[in-house]
């Protein structure tokens, strides 16, 4: 075993590993104040990576521009979806939630694949960031660097905005008891609307810097979001840094088992989930209720 | 003016729009007659390989039925259960030379041990996670088929003889092979029937209502939720051991996350929690596919617009809605 292997893997599974962390943290947002698993994420991670190469291919408009365009666009989408569908479904039971928010995903992936064809399309990784550094013992890519650093920063951002600032109190709250909050003045439902589109939109920021590593395909999404609810069963909901170490941690063991177990790299993520169900049934870091 | 989700958590499994009381036996006694008398005489009007697909599709609804629309449990694995029968059945009679009633069983009979087993993974988390725990697993499993050996992975296991039932009359014609799955399905259609008439189906409607209140009652809901898990499995099993030998083929289609989709669209357009919906859906999208095989890719567009207008608009599903507007359950 070449260690140059090891750390090649690693590093693939560090940034698998942000993947996994930027969406399950969005999935845990959305779903401590509203009460739904977002089901169509994997499909807003898609489009994020859609828009970006539609930007770049149609319009000219480069990598930094559809860093910051794509999570608009799908925040705005997510926004639209949470005030005119989801908004009727609070009250009934969770599950219809998860049902709506699958055939939205089905519908988003079916048009992109109409449109776009499943082969997918390759994106290129903008000019700053080309080539990389030689550190002895391995290659390292300036791309993929920037993005297991980009990744960890907005993981810390979105744990400082909900952790440390006033609308991250009124969201830890609202979580708690939307009621008392919204009798305190606060209005309620357009926290979860603003809610729901950042965690759409922390979504599509990892799609597009997806885009250079993986081929832009309408599929990229469906799977990588079964493997992501297994990140949430294992993480627990409950606690957003536990979301984020727990994203990272998997990532990296996902990638050491492509190193010596490479038939096993594509269930180790189930298997530990059905371990930790065996000995933890709340996740690793939930609360049991 | 909307209100914000609500917080109770647990106590929430019983929202899902199903009948209060379920239906007695002797009210659904015509009904399911005429259902009968009809699937009878249907093969003679339309192809009966098509109807087959169609009724093996309705009792894997009819299966999974079970666990939403009686327990309030959420699989979204169930192809699983469907699929790991059909690679049995096909292996059992393909190379180890079982007739056409042993092969099938062979796959309920695995569906069942897989269901055990997922199932008392599964239910140790509830309500939403229960739904992811299902996926997840069913999805390991489908990598799993992906690799095996047996499965053929992408190819699957092709030219499953039909055999003889009960080493006697051959399948190999269309009508006799249709009134055996005809059979079957009838079998498994009673036998849930059963089994939500019995004593241990009116404890799963009280889980679903309000699993707390079924505790503190000294039931051991895990147990029931359990069982209730492995019956839906081993049904499920049933349907998809009996497709694969009609159309001599297991594929990985078969344990892929979109046929899990598929046939709770098929219960959810039927209506949640009552006998019938789960046939009428399931004829429904089965007939809607073939319609739109021609438009290719937009199938997956029309599913999903499905499960957006029957969410929002329609939690009923047909039957639902025509149970209500008859007074009286379906």
């Amino acid at each position: 075993m070449s260690t140059q292997a090891l750390f090649s893997q690693l590093l693939i599974g560090l940034i698998n590993g942000s993947f996994y962390a930027l969406l399950s943290l969005g999935l845990a947002i959305i779903f401590g104040l509203l009460n739904v698993i977002n089901f169509c994420h994997g499909a807003l991670y898609m489009l994020g990576a859609l828009v970006a190469w539609y930007l770049l291919e149609h319009l000219g408009i480069g990598y930094w521009w559809a860093l910051l365009i794509a999570p608009l666009v799908v925040g705005l989408l997510g926004v639209v979806i949470e005030r005119t569908m989801l908004r009727r479904l609070y009250g009934l039971d969770p599950l219809y939630g998860l049902l709506l928010t699958f055939g939205l995903a089905l519908v988003i992936q079916g048009i992109a694949r109409n449109y776009f064809g499943v082969s997918g399309e390759p994106y290129d990784i903008p000019e700053q960031l080309t080539g990389g550094r030689n550190l002895g013992f391995m290659f390292l890519p300036n791309y993929r660097t920037w993005v297991v650093v980009f990744s960890v920063v907005l993981c810390g951002l979105t744990w400082y905005l909900t952790e440390r600032t006033r609308l991250g109190s009124y969201l830890r709250a609202a979580t708690e008891n939307p009621l008392l909050v919204q009798a305190f003045g606060i209005n309620v439902p357009r926290l979860i609307t603003i809610t729901y589109g950042l965690g759409v939109a922390l979504a599509a920021v990892a799609g597009v810097m997806a885009a250079p590593i993986y081929r832009v395909s309408p599929l990229m999404g469906a799977d990588l979001i079964i493997v992501v609810f297994a990140v949430v069963v294992i993480g627990g909901m409950g606690s957003i840094l536990g979301s984020i170490i727990t994203g990272f941690a998997l990532g990296v063991i996902e990638g050491l088992t492509k190193v010596f177990w490479p038939e096993a790299s594509s269930t180790v993520i189930f298997v530990i989930m059905a371990i930790v169900l065996m000995v933890r049934p709340a996740g690793l870091f939930g609360r049991t209720t | 003016m909307t209100s914000p989700a609500p917080r109770s958590e647990p106590a929430t499994n019983g929202a899902v729009a199903a009948p209060a009381v379920a239906a007695s036996t002797r009210s659904l006694r015509w009904p399911i007659v005429a259902m009968v008398v009809i699937l009878a005489v249907a093969p003679f009007v339309a192809y009966p390989v098509f109807l087959m697909k169609a009724l093996c599709f309705a009792l894997f609804a009819c299966a999974f039925n079970l666990l939403i629309g009686y327990a309030g449990l959420l699989s979204f694995g169930h192809a699983l259960f469907f699929g790991a029968a059909g690679y049995l059945a096909g292996q059992a009679a393909l190379v180890w030379g079982f007739p056409f009633e042993l092969a099938v069983l062979t796959g309920t009979a695995t569906s069942a041990a897989l269901g055990l087993v997922v199932g008392w993974l599964a239910i140790r988390r509830q309500g939403i996670y229960f739904s992811m725990i299902t996926l997840a697993l069913a999805q390991m499993f489908y990598f799993f088929c992906l690799r095996a050996k047996f499965t053929g992975g992408e190819d699957g296991i092709q030219g499953i003889p039909r055999g003889k039932l009960l080493g006697l009359v051959s399948l190999d014609n269309n009508y006799t092979l249709y009134f055996v799955v005809l059979a079957i399905f009838v079998f498994g259609f009673l036998a849930i029937l059963r089994i939500v008439h019995s004593p241990f189906g009116h404890v799963l409607t009280a889980i679903r209502e309000n699993e707390p209140r079924a505790i503190s009652l000294g039931y051991k809901t895990e147990q029931y939720k359990l069982i209730a898990f492995v019956l839906s499995a081993a049904l499920s099993g049933l349907a998809g051991g009996t497709k694969a030998i009609v159309f001599q083929l297991a594929s990985l289609t078969d344990v892929y996350w979109a046929t899990s989709g598929e046939v709770i669209l098929m219960v959810l357009l039927g209506g949640l929690g009552t006998l019938l919906g789960p046939v009428v859906g399931a004829f429904v999208i089965v007939v809607v596919e073939s319609y739109l095989a021609q438009l290719g890719g937009w199938v997956t567009v029309v599913q999903g617009a499905l499960f957006v207008v029957c969410v929002l608009a329609f939690r009923r599903g047909i039957v639902g809605e025509l149970s209500r507007l008859l007074h009286r359950p379906l």
